[in-house]
């Protein structure tokens, strides 16, 4: 199952790569998201997975599809965009995949799994607390502060949006 | 499931992201590229949380992450926009006023 959700996100990553139409890409873009959600719910993190499908599929994709009208004439025909620059993006996608890979196969992940181990052998849990009662209650008091300044930037960000988008300038003088 | 298969996944996803960047001449399909990238950033953090499934300090951080990628598109597909009515084209490659 694993594998599966891996091969999605990859073959609709690589369809946003190599498609030229906008709108393939942006309907690929939400496969991609899908699977790195389910990917998500296999890795332990369920509300995770809920919040990616919401906001990403649910906003962000809008969002993007939302863009592709308003900034393209429609006329009919498809939404192309073109490519430059193939050959050194092709390096540079190979070569940094390449280095990835080998850091990660050079990393000794059993040590830290096992250190993993030790921690949580000390921990005593109260009660049986589910996924999204641990994010629940981590978010009304470890993480406070960080909770708070994410409400705020999101607010100032999307009134920040609206007024760029939509300001006007006023023809009486104010 | 082994940690390496999470972070090898995220890693193909992000020089996918980068490809998709430095390639396309549309800015709304460079948006997406940003997008790919900021979900292998998250990746990671899901999938180093799991060695840590009391604290669970990955998947807190992979919320705020989604809550900036949010904030991120939001802000981005509004410069766009100007930039649309501004020079009529979306189109990088085009937008060139500072170039000698």
């Amino acid at each position: 199952m694993f594998y599966f959700f891996c091969g999605v996100a990859v073959l609709s990553a690589l369809v946003v790569l190599f498609s030229k139409n906008i709108l393939y890409a942006a309907f690929s873009l939400v496969a991609t998201f899908m699977a790195v959600a389910g990917i998500y719910v296999i890795a332990g993190a369920e509300f995770v997975a809920i919040t990616q499908i919401m906001v990403y599929v649910g906003g962000i994709v809008v969002l993007l599809i939302f863009g592709v009208m308003l900034t393209n004439k429609i006329s009919g025909k498809a939404m192309i965009t073109e490519s430059r620059n193939r050959f050194s993006a092709a390096v540079v996608m190979l070569s940094l995949s390449a280095l990835l890979i080998y850091a990660i196969f050079q990393m000794n992940f059993t040590a830290l799994q096992g250190q993993a181990l030790i921690e949580n052998a000390n921990y005593k849990p109260t009660e049986n607390l589910t996924n999204i009662n641990q994010l629940g209650i981590g978010l009304m008091s470890d993480y406070i502060l960080p909770f708070e300044i994410a409400a705020v930037l999101l607010l100032v960000a999307l009134i920040g949006a609206a007024t760029v988008a939509g300001y006007k300038e006023r023809s009486d003088g104010h | 499931m082994a940690i390496e298969h999470y972070f090898i996944l995220s890693a193909i996803l992000f020089c996918i992201g980068m490809a998709v960047i430095i390639t396309k001449k549309n800015a709304i399909v460079v948006l997406m590229g940003v997008e790919l990238i900021l979900n292998a950033a998250n990746i990671n953090f899901i999938a180093i949380s799991q060695l840590d499934n009391i604290k669970l300090g990955g998947q807190f951080f992979a919320l705020f992450v989604i809550v900036v990628a949010a904030a991120e598109a939001a802000v981005g597909l509004a410069i766009i926009l100007k930039i649309y009515k501004y020079f009529s084209t979306t189109n990088l490659d085009e937008i060139n006023q500072l170039k000698g």
